[in-house]
């Protein structure tokens, strides 16, 4: 049996097209996937992302686990609703799941983490949180919507409590805030403005048909991976994974070294592998011929080595082709992709390829 | 619902065939299969005079999110692939029957095509598979 969020209904009831994601059944699309896309850049959409799993973690050392259990250091997080993204790694360095963590108060920290991985990843917290007296909490009664787009967050506080949307309207960047059993934070996964919502879920279908009729775009899992993609964000399970390291996945600004007594699970691997020099990077892939680039199609890189699209996709933006590729840490600005049997050129660029609906990457 | 009409020919991979006037194969996918495929990006076509078995890929279309080849019919000659598509490939998503079609083969043996599936055997075909 397929999971299913609060909006399942909803999104039936919109005629969305289906598919299993992480082991829930999901929205891809509700009409053209493309248009959906351009409403995010250009105006304002939103996505059920209610598969996410919101984990509470409470306890008077609660601080003191996280800088154990992650690689980026919560030490940087003094305000209230400040959020960091940081990657939670095996003693090996490799990658067990990348998140947003977001400090509530001292004795409170709100993890988000991937749908894939919600098993091993609470498995692996709980293990590690049992020393530091750090109660789990998985947060199965929350909902979550992003509204992302430029016009996104006045789009939808038209629709909040007039105090409380006065109040995330001036929410800094990766900052959240708490509004009775809801939580607003100014977080995303699209390269545009826009709020990450958690609320009830049984307040969520009611929610989203009010976000609908404000003018908000449903968008579907297809155009999240694409507004991914373009703004140069990792997908788990795609660009990294347990067999690849941070620093090997374009990840390395998340690891905090600082202050060198911090022993982070992983460390140790890290630290070997950034000294015995780290073999291949992540890099972006902006395909010169005709053609789309996919997953597992093989990089060549004359007289350097072979690497691996990782993520690959149309760019609705763009009008091309654009990828993330693990290839050799040698590569420098070309490679060949295979496609078919047959070569195409491809230009190695500096992710992200459009922010806040710009292009970012000469074409 | 898709359109399945009632005047073509289907394969169970989606694509659909039209017996023209001058005894060639008009090839397209059908509309169930350019809305499962979602918005095209990128259109492969054969190049006329390349020889094809029936069953074999001879072109690939690729939505936003996958590939998927295309297979011919009937075993023949490729005359023509569409050009349009190079250009506009969302053709398929507007028009699949019409100006979305993918290529035209002369078919070496006229019995293949009369072996296709019927609209009728077709719209089954697309049952069962949701079933």
């Amino acid at each position: 049996m397929p999971l299913r969020t609060p909006l399942y209904e909803t999104h039936l009831a919109a005629g969305a097209r289906m598919v299993d994601f992480g082991g829930w059944d999901m929205p891809v699309v509700y009409g053209s996937q493309i248009e959906e896309h351009h409403a995010v850049r250009r105006d304002a959409g939103m996505f059920d992302v209610s598969h996410m799993c919101v984990v509470d973690l409470r306890g008077d050392r609660v601080r003191e686990f996280l800088r154990r259990l992650l690689a980026n250091d919560v030490a940087k997080l003094t305000q209230p609703g400040k959020a960091l993204y940081s990657c939670m790694l095996r003693e090996t360095g490799g990658v067990i799941d990348d998140l947003i963590v977001y400090y509530m108060n001292d004795r409170w920290f709100r993890m988000v983490v991937n749908a894939g991985t919600r098993d091993k990843d609470l498995e692996w917290i709980r293990a590690s949180a049992a020393p530091f007296d750090v109660a789990v909490e998985p947060r199965t009664d929350l909902a979550m919507i992003a509204v992302q787009g430029p016009n996104a967050r006045h789009k939808a506080a038209a629709l909040l409590d007039p105090d409380v949307a006065t109040h995330a309207l001036e929410l800094g960047t990766f900052v959240g805030m708490e509004a009775g059993d809801w939580f607003v934070a100014r977080t995303g996964y699209t390269g545009e403005d826009g709020w990450e919502i958690m609320l009830p879920a049984a307040e969520s279908p009611a929610f989203w048909g009010r976000l609908k009729d404000a003018g908000i775009a449903q968008c579907g899992l297809g155009a999240r991976d694409t507004l991914r993609l373009e703004a140069g964000m990792n997908l788990y399970g795609n660009d990294m994974d347990e067999t690849t390291s941070p620093l090997e996945s374009g990840l390395a600004w998340t690891v905090a070294w600082e202050p060198q007594d911090r022993d982070f699970i992983g460390r140790a691997a890290l630290a070997a592998q950034q000294s015995a020099g780290v073999p291949r990077k992540l890099a972006g892939l902006l395909l010169e011929g005709r053609g789309v680039l996919r997953s597992n199609q093989k990089v060549i890189v004359p007289a350097v080595g072979d690497g691996e699209v990782t993520s690959g996709s149309f760019s609705p933006t763009l009008e091309r082709s654009i990828g993330l590729a693990r290839v050799p840490v040698q590569t420098a600005d070309r490679c060949e992709v295979e496609i078919r049997g047959r070569l195409l050129d491809a230009r190695v660029v500096r992710p992200p390829f459009v922010r806040n609906g710009k292009i970012a990457i000469p074409l | 619902m898709s359109k399945v009409p009632a005047e073509l020919r289907y394969l169970k991979s989606h694509e659909w065939a039209r017996l023209e006037s001058d005894g060639t194969v008009t090839v397209g996918i059908s509309d169930h299969a350019q809305q499962a495929l979602g918005d095209l990006v990128f259109v492969e076509v054969p190049e006329p005079g390349r020889r094809v078995m029936a069953g074999e890929a001879c072109a690939v279309v690729e939505s936003v999110k996958a590939a998927s080849d295309i297979y011919s019919p009937v075993s023949g000659e490729i005359v023509a692939g569409n050009a349009e598509l190079g250009g506009q490939p969302e053709l398929i998503n507007r028009d699949p029957y019409g100006g979305g079609w993918i290529m035209r083969v002369r078919p070496e043996d006229k019995s293949q095509f009369a072996a296709l599936l019927d609209a009728k055997a077709y719209e089954a075909a697309l049952a069962a598979e949701t079933h």
